[in-house]
Parts: C-alpha cells; sequence; structure tokens
C-alpha cells in the first residue's frame, strides 16, 4: 500500500497538480496575449521623447513690445554700469521682471576659457542681471547653458558659475535627461530634435547675455547664435545650413530680453579665441527686445554688414526682428 | 575591546577612506569634490608600488615615500597591511565571511588549510619584477595589473563608480564610459568570487603585494605561534585564519596576515602574539628556489618577447594618443600602474583604459579617445599629472603645456596632430559647408585654416530665361529654398558672383551685386571652406575629432604623429 502511494498519485495530489499546471497554462498564454505584437517594428515609430511628448516649442517669453524702446547702445567701459544703463533706458528692469518670476539666464558658456580670453559671457554682466532680477523679487535666477567644451570646466573656468552662485543664482549642469525633442513649427531644420528644455519648465522670463564674437563659418556669433546652446544631440550636423538654424533657433526663442556684450569684441580667431591680441576694446552695450536689431548693429563693431551675415535677412522675413535697426529709434547713452 | 574587533574598526576605517578618496577625485569646489583630497594616499602607502618603481627606474620617486614607513613596520610586526589595512584585503575577508557562514566547523577549517599553491603569488612577484629589471632587454611595468591597489582603485574608479552614479550623477554630471571597463570589471568580480571557493583566494594564491610583505616580514619581531609545542589539536584555530597559514602546526609566517582569529579562537590561551617563534615550528616563504630562478628569468625574457611587437618601436600604434605630460612610451612603461585616477579626474572623460593596441604591456594604460567623453582634452586643463601616482605623467603646469613663460622655447605639449580625412569631411568630399573642426580649434591663432573655394554644384549649370531686376528665370527646375542658405552663388558667364538670397524652383533671387547684361548661363555654386590643419600650431588635443559632425568614423582625427613626448614620431623639421 505505502509502495503504490509512492508510485502512483493520490486523487488529491492529482488535483492540485492539476490545478497548478492549468494556473501555469493560463498565465503563460496570458502574458503571451499581453506581450503580443502582431506587426513588429514599423517604418516610423512614434517617438515618445523623455518627457513623453514631443513638444511644439518654447514658451514666450518676451513681454509687450513699447515703441521706441526696443534697443537701446550704451557706451561705456564698466559692464556693470553700462548693463545697468541699457536696461534703465528701455524702462527700467521693472518693464521686464515682475516679483515671483523665475527667470533663466542663458550665456554663453561654450568654451573652457577665462573671462579675459572673452569667448565666454563676462561673469560681471551676469553678476549685474542676476542682481536687477532679485531686486525686483525674482523668486529664483537660474543661469545655464549646453556647454561645447566640457560642461564643469566651462561653468567653471569662465568664472560665471562663481559669479552666479555668489549673485544668489542657481547654476545647472547640462544633463542628458534636460533635454526632449522638438519640432518648430513652420521650420525645416529643427524637427524632432532635442531641444535644452528643462530648465524652462518652471520659468517665466529668459534673458540672453552673448558675448561678441567673429565666427567663421557664420561670420558673427552674437544674441540669436547664442541659442545654439540650447541644442542637444550631434547638433553640428547643422553647421551645414548655418544661417537656417540660427534663423531657426532666433523663431523658436521668444526672450524677454537680449543683451549684447560688445566691451571687447573678438575680432578674429572666434568663437574660441584663446589670445587677448584676438580682442579689441570697442566699450558698447546693446540690450535688446529684438535680438535682429541687436545682432544687426553689432556686426558694425566687427566692421561688418548686416548683408554678411544672411541669417539676419532670413530671420526678420520669418518676423524674428528688423535688420534696419536705426528704424527701431536705439535709446543711446555714454556711462563713465 | 578584542583586539580582532580593533583590528575590524580598522579595516572597515580603511576601507572607507578608500571609497571616500575615491568619491572626491571628482572635479568641483565642493567639500566632497577634488580640492586638496590626498586621493593617492592609498596608492602611495603600497610599498609594491614603490618597489616596481624602484626596480624599473632605479629610483624612488618622492611621493611615494610612505611606503617606507609600511615596510619599516612590517618588518617590525609583520603583514598588518594585509589584514589591517588593505581595503582590497577587506572585502575578500568579509565576502569569504559572508559565503561560508553557515559551513560546519570542520570544513571551514579544511578550506582554511595551508596549500602548496599559496607559492604562486611569489612567482608572480617575481615573474613581474624581472619584466622591469632590465632596461636594456626591455623594462615593462605590469605590478599593477594584479597588485591589489591600483586594481582596486582601477576596479572602483573606473567600474563600480560609473555604475552605481548612474541616475544620481554625483561624480559626474553625465554617464561615463569606459571602453575596456568591462575587463576590470571581470577581473575584479572574478577576484571577490574566488572566495567562495577559498577564503581569501586572492590574498593567499594571487596577491604580489601579499608576497612582498610575506618575504619582508621574516625577520619581525613579533609574530603569531604557539606557547606550547603541544596541543589537543582542536584545530579551531584554523577555523577562521584569514591568511591559511596553518597557526596550529608548523605556522608559515609569511602567509599570515595577522588577522588574530586564532588567538580569539584558541579555548586554551595557547596562541600568541610573541617575539619568540612558534613552539610548533615555523616556515619561512615556502617557495623552491628553482621556482624562484625559473619565475625571474621567465619575466626577464617576457618583456622583451612582449616587444618583439614593435608596437613601443616602428610598428607603433597611431591610436595610442597619450595626456599631456606623458613621458616618452619606455619610460612611461616603466611607471604607470594602470590605476586608472588620471583617467576618474580627467574632468571631460577623453582619457581611456586601453586596450592591448599599443603592445601587451599597454593593457589599461591611459590614452585618449576623442569620440568618448565631453570635449578632447581641455587646453586649461592639466589634471591627470596632478593626480599620477607615479609621474607617467609629469605634473605639469599651464605654462609648460602651453609653451608659456619660461618654457616658451619648448613650445606647447603636443599630444599628437589631427589629419583630415578628406574622403569623409563634408566640404572636401561632398560639397557641403561645414568647418565645425575649424571653429572649436581652441588655439590662437587656429591651428585649423580653411582654403575658400566655390565649386559649381551638381546639375548646377542652367539656362537663363528671363532676368527681371535682381530676379534670374531659369529654363530648368531646381531645388526651391535649397540655395537661399547663404552659402551659394551664381557664377555669370563674364566670371562675376553673386550671393542668391532666395530661390523658386524655377528662379535665383540675389541680394547684392549687379546682374551682368549678356548673361546666356548661369552656374550655381556653393562656397566651400575647406579645413586643413597647420601642423605647427596642431597640439593634438582633438577637440576637433570630438566635434566633428560625421559622428562615426571621423573626418579629421588626432594621431599621435608630431607629440612632443618621443622624438622618433615627429612631423615637422
Amino acid at each position: 500500500m505505502a509502495d503504490q502511494n509512492q508510485n502512483n498519485l493520490g486523487r488529491r495530489q492529482l488535483l492540485i497538480r492539476g490545478a497548478k499546471a492549468a494556473a501555469s497554462i493560463a498565465a503563460t498564454v496570458g502574458v503571451a496575449r499581453w506581450l503580443y505584437d502582431s506587426k513588429g517594428p514599423g517604418a516610423k515609430e512614434e517617438e515618445a521623447g523623455f518627457l513623453g511628448t514631443l513638444a511644439k516649442g518654447l514658451p514666450d517669453f518676451s513681454v509687450p513690445r513699447k515703441d521706441g524702446q526696443v534697443i537701446s547702445i550704451v557706451k561705456g567701459e564698466n559692464r556693470a554700469k553700462t548693463v545697468s544703463k541699457a536696461i534703465e533706458l528701455l524702462g527700467g528692469i521693472e518693464r521686464f521682471i515682475k516679483p515671483g518670476d523665475v527667470v533663466v539666464i542663458k550665456p554663453n558658456v561654450g568654451f573652457a576659457t577665462p573671462p579675459i580670453l572673452g569667448a565666454t559671457t563676462h561673469p560681471d554682466v551676469i553678476t549685474a542681471i542676476v542682481k536687477l532680477c532679485y531686486e525686483k523679487k525674482a523668486s529664483k535666477v537660474i543661469v545655464t547653458d549646453n556647454s561645447i567644451n566640457d560642461p564643469a570646466s566651462c561653468f567653471t573656468i569662465s568664472g560665471i558659475s562663481k559669479a552666479a552662485s555668489a549673485a544668489g543664482a542657481e547654476v545647472v549642469m547640462p544633463k542628458d535627461s534636460y533635454f526632449s525633442p522638438l519640432t518648430l513649427e513652420g521650420g525645416s531644420l529643427i524637427k524632432d530634435w532635442p531641444v535644452y528644455c528643462a530648465p524652462f519648465a518652471k520659468a517665466n522670463k529668459l534673458i540672453g547675455i552673448a558675448p561678441l564674437k567673429n565666427h567663421h563659418r557664420s561670420a558673427a556669433s552674437m544674441t540669436m547664435k547664442n541659442w545654439y546652446g540650447l541644442l542637444g544631440g550631434r547638433r553640428n550636423v547643422f553647421h551645414q545650413d548655418i544661417n537656417n538654424i540660427i534663423a531657426e533657433l532666433a523663431m523658436l526663442v521668444k526672450p524677454t530680453l537680449v543683451i549684447l556684450d560688445g566691451t571687447v569684441t573678438m575680432m578674429t580667431n572666434g568663437p574660441t579665441g584663446g589670445s587677448v591680441s584676438d580682442l579689441k576694446k570697442t566699450n558698447t552695450m546693446i540690450a535688446s527686445c529684438d535680438m535682429v536689431a541687436a545682432d544687426a548693429f553689432g556686426c558694425s563693431l566687427l566692421n561688418l554688414k548686416p548683408a554678411d551675415l544672411p541669417y539676419l535677412a532670413i530671420a526678420e522675413k520669418a518676423g524674428v526682428g528688423t535688420v534696419d535697426y536705426e528704424s527701431l529709434k536705439p535709446l543711446r547713452a555714454e556711462v563713465i | 575591546m578584542k583586539i580582532t574587533t580593533v583590528r575590524r574598526i580598522n579595516q572597515l576605517f580603511f576601507f572607507a577612506l578608500f571609497v571616500w578618496f575615491c568619491i572626491v577625485a571628482t572635479v568641483g569646489n565642493k567639500f566632497w569634490q577634488i580640492r586638496n583630497w590626498p586621493i593617492n594616499w592609498i596608492l602611495q602607502f603600497d610599498p609594491l608600488v614603490a618597489l616596481g618603481t624602484i626596480v624599473s627606474t632605479r629610483k624612488f620617486y618622492g611621493p611615494l615615500h610612505c611606503a617606507l614607513g609600511v615596510v619599516i613596520l612590517t618588518i617590525i610586526f609583520g603583514r598588518f597591511f594585509c589584514g589591517w589595512i588593505c581595503p582590497f584585503g577587506a572585502i575578500h575577508q568579509f565576502v569569504g565571511y559572508i559565503g561560508n557562514r553557515g559551513k560546519k566547523v570542520a570544513e571551514k577549517i579544511r578550506l582554511n588549510i595551508y596549500r602548496k599553491a599559496q607559492c604562486v603569488k611569489y612567482l608572480i612577484l617575481v615573474f613581474f619584477l624581472g619584466m622591469a629589471a632590465f632596461p636594456s632587454l626591455a623594462s615593462s611595468l605590469q605590478t599593477g595589473l594584479l597588485d591589489p591597489i591600483p586594481l582596486l582603485t582601477r576596479s572602483f574608479q573606473l567600474v563600480l563608480l560609473p555604475i552605481f552614479d548612474r541616475g544620481a550623477y554625483l561624480t559626474s554630471v553625465n554617464a561615463r564610459y569606459y571602453e575596456f571597463g568591462w575587463l576590470i570589471f571581470a577581473v575584479f568580480a572574478t577576484a571577490v568570487l574566488l572566495n567562495l571557493v577559498i577564503p581569501r583566494f586572492y590574498c593567499r594564491f594571487i596577491c604580489p603585494l601579499g608576497a612582498f610583505l610575506g618575504i619582508i616580514s621574516r625577520f619581525s619581531i613579533w609574530r603569531i605561534g604557539k606557547t606550547k609545542s603541544e596541543c589537543i589539536n582542536c584545530k579551531i584555530c584554523e577555523k577562521a585564519c584569514e591568511g591559511g597559514c596553518e597557526p596550529s602546526g608548523n605556522i608559515k609566517i609569511a602567509e599570515c596576515v595577522l588577522c588574530f582569529n586564532c588567538r580569539d579562537d584558541c579555548k586554551h590561551d595557547l596562541i600568541a602574539y610573541q617575539t619568540v617563534p612558534s613552539l610548533a615550528g615555523e616556515t619561512q616563504v615556502d617557495v623552491s628556489r628553482r621556482g624562484v630562478v625559473l619565475s625571474f628569468v621567465s619575466g626577464v625574457v617576457a618583456a622583451p618577447a612582449i616587444r618583439l611587437s614593435g608596437k613601443v618601436a616602428s610598428n607603433w600604434y597611431t591610436g595610442v594618443v597619450r595626456p599631456p605630460g606623458a613621458l616618452a612610451e619606455p619610460e612611461f612603461l616603466k611607471r604607470c600602474l594602470k590605476c586608472g585616477q588620471c583617467m576618474r579626474v580627467c574632468p571631460t572623460n577623453v582619457i581611456q583604459p586601453a586596450g592591448i593596441e599599443g603592445g601587451l604591456e599597454g593593457l589599461w594604460s591611459p590614452i585618449l579617445n576623442n569620440r568618448i567623453g565631453s570635449s578632447g582634452c581641455q587646453l586649461n586643463c592639466v589634471a591627470c599629472g596632478q593626480v599620477c601616482p607615479t609621474s607617467a605623467i609629469r605634473p605639469i603646469t599651464l605654462d609648460e603645456k602651453h609653451g608659456l613663460g619660461e618654457f616658451a622655447s619648448a613650445g606647447p605639449i603636443k599630444l599628437g596632430t589631427a589629419f583630415v580625412d578628406q574622403g569623409r569631411c563634408l566640404p572636401w568630399s561632398m560639397d557641403k559647408p561645414c568647418i565645425v573642426c575649424q571653429e572649436n580649434c581652441p588655439v590662437s591663432p587656429k591651428a585649423i585654416f580653411t582654403k575658400d573655394v566655390f565649386t559649381t554644384v551638381r546639375d548646377g549649370v542652367v539656362s537663363i530665361k528671363q532676368i527681371t531686376g535682381s530676379t534670374i528665370e531659369i529654363e530648368r527646375g531646381i531645388p526651391a529654398d535649397k540655395f537661399r542658405t547663404g552659402d551659394y552663388y551664381v557664377l555669370f558667364e563674364d566670371g562675376s558672383r553673386c550671393k542668391i538670397s532666395s530661390n523658386t524652383a524655377t528662379s535665383v533671387g540675389i541680394s547684392e551685386g549687379k546682374v551682368p547684361a549678356s548673361a546666356g548661363k548661369i552656374e550655381i555654386q556653393v562656397r566651400l571652406q575647406k579645413p586643413c590643419v597647420d601642423i605647427e600650431k596642431c597640439i593634438g588635443c582633438g577637440v576637433c575629432e570630438h566635434e566633428c559632425p560625421v559622428s562615426g568614423k571621423r573626418a579629421i582625427r588626432v594621431t599621435a604623429e608630431g607629440e612632443t613626448r618621443s622624438k622618433d614620431r615627429r612631423l615637422l623639421l
């Protein structure tokens, strides 16, 4: 009897085992049904992107236009003074920053070079702008860029990290996860391309601050070219069509204000420079609500004409701004 | 407090210190970032680092002086480093303990018996020293492959930290990559898992540092031993013996790592740390003279045998671009420990552990891979040389790197030279404007200059239908909007040229210039700036290679020709 029990399943065991087998089969079929994909990968797989959606653009950070207060040009050596004066001429910082605002500042932190070489936005301008924002009770100021050279080195060596932190701003380094694919409506180049979106998630103001530099490919790197720093991925492929990508970036980004720092101008060997002999004192600070106008003026400091920068005309045609900056009646001043 | 508890606290402390030094090797100004933390401390304490470099270079490099202290203390006290300090030893001890927890006492005693094969580590040590000993044949420092401190440093810095920091990114802005990280990991994992076979497998059978310390502990004043020759022979003292040195009988004193477990475990207090040898007998290094001689000679012969590849001579591999300040290859190979500190501290991640492309002996030594990391070798950075524990990469200053001040006559340090691959370059072979390489060249004046040419585009010769103002209507259809990018021009029959500002399928518009009166045909041309490298200016930093939009095999690549550190690779007259 005992032997028989060992060799044959009892009814009870048989039922239990049968039930377990049935459950295993049901689970296997269930998982197979759940994962079943009859088609396989299609030719055009929908990209979900990092944030789950394909953004259509960046928010509009601009403030209402005031005729006669679009662009200001201030002469002087002291960046803190000239940039404050330039903003004052446009109606003061209160026109741009309201209490509680979250402000993103986008300097050019492309290269790991010290401020004296002029390849990056000068820390003095950052300090001045961050302070102005906090004076008008901005709740938070973020300073960020997607550098070309190693980001940590760029932010440190350029002095921007130190200046921004000292003035109370938050310095944000470009992490891979901060980019999400974005498509510019009406654009032909920025299509499903990773753009530096995360820092703008909670911001409602954006100030671009660019140095004024010679650039062999696009003739000049100023406020519009500065937005190249928002592109992610292997963005250098766009150099094949540099003028249109700069114009499209200017269409994509609608900043509150742009600052063009022509206190020194990089006349040669741009945009990296690398020697003080590449620089020239031009003692000019431009603040503008119109990037096209700012850059159109800026190229005069490089001894260029607006026609030498085809992206200006393309951007003007797209409605970004005005090449003929004189028609905007720039406000001029000089501070010593 | 029991002495074994003190030992455990000590091990934990040095392990934590080691991990801390690994974490703080991060660029930045916060307290947990590099600042002035002595991240090489434990490497500098390692007597085998000192011994290896002394044998290969015949010099005792200053920063390694701490090792002298360890040697002196070992001569007095025995292998305390292995049992009390070594962080790799601590890992082995812990894993061995966990892995054998549930086993019976008899089984544990069996695991810890002395094995004749424990002499292998001495043979490994002697083999490595043989490889380094004769510069006239070929001197190659390979102790770092198995020396536990460089091995563990490399494993933590290049493998464990990047894996565990994924997602958090405390130690880097973005994910770090190390090309031969998998092999480093495989060695580390094997060494750790072998503890499940025999506890402290690595320490007992492989570790060349343990072997060295075992040899010099021969005259130690105090040593573990029995206070009576006879006992009940329960062997409980070998239950947790870390060294496998047979304390119950004739103790193999060179194997003893001073764990003191035997002294703790003996129920009859018959084991002590004393000045007299064990009354049950004591054996020094248990290795045959024949084996030692054979290993040494094998090492002496192995070094030139590896060099038969010619990788340190005319057959040098072009991709072996060393960090700035690296010594000439033969000298470099005498010093590099493959510890990975330079690769860890490099802010851009461009320094990579090599495979065997630079010869078998170059495994895991630092080379630059400009396709990995954030941006080639940064012009204003000398971090790698500052952390190199043996000066295989010299601690250069920025002035020396840039060729300024007292180094003006020597010129900047060149890592190699960038070469344009004209067949892959967009302007050279595809009629596409680009020059990203030129833009990013950090040298002033730029080492990359352009030759500007106008080239007629494919199917670019078209007949004019009609001219109205600045718009030229043409006979044949062309792609709309393609030529309005600012890079395209119209070449007229009289040789004059105008920039195209707009174009439809049947017309082109020009912005400036005059349309000649007698125009029959036009040629649509693209203005190309073709990049060329000025080899007198190029420093081989690789930023151009990193930025080149031809993302696979780059259209501009740095190879080691022209590098400052070796005369035979120069290009300049």
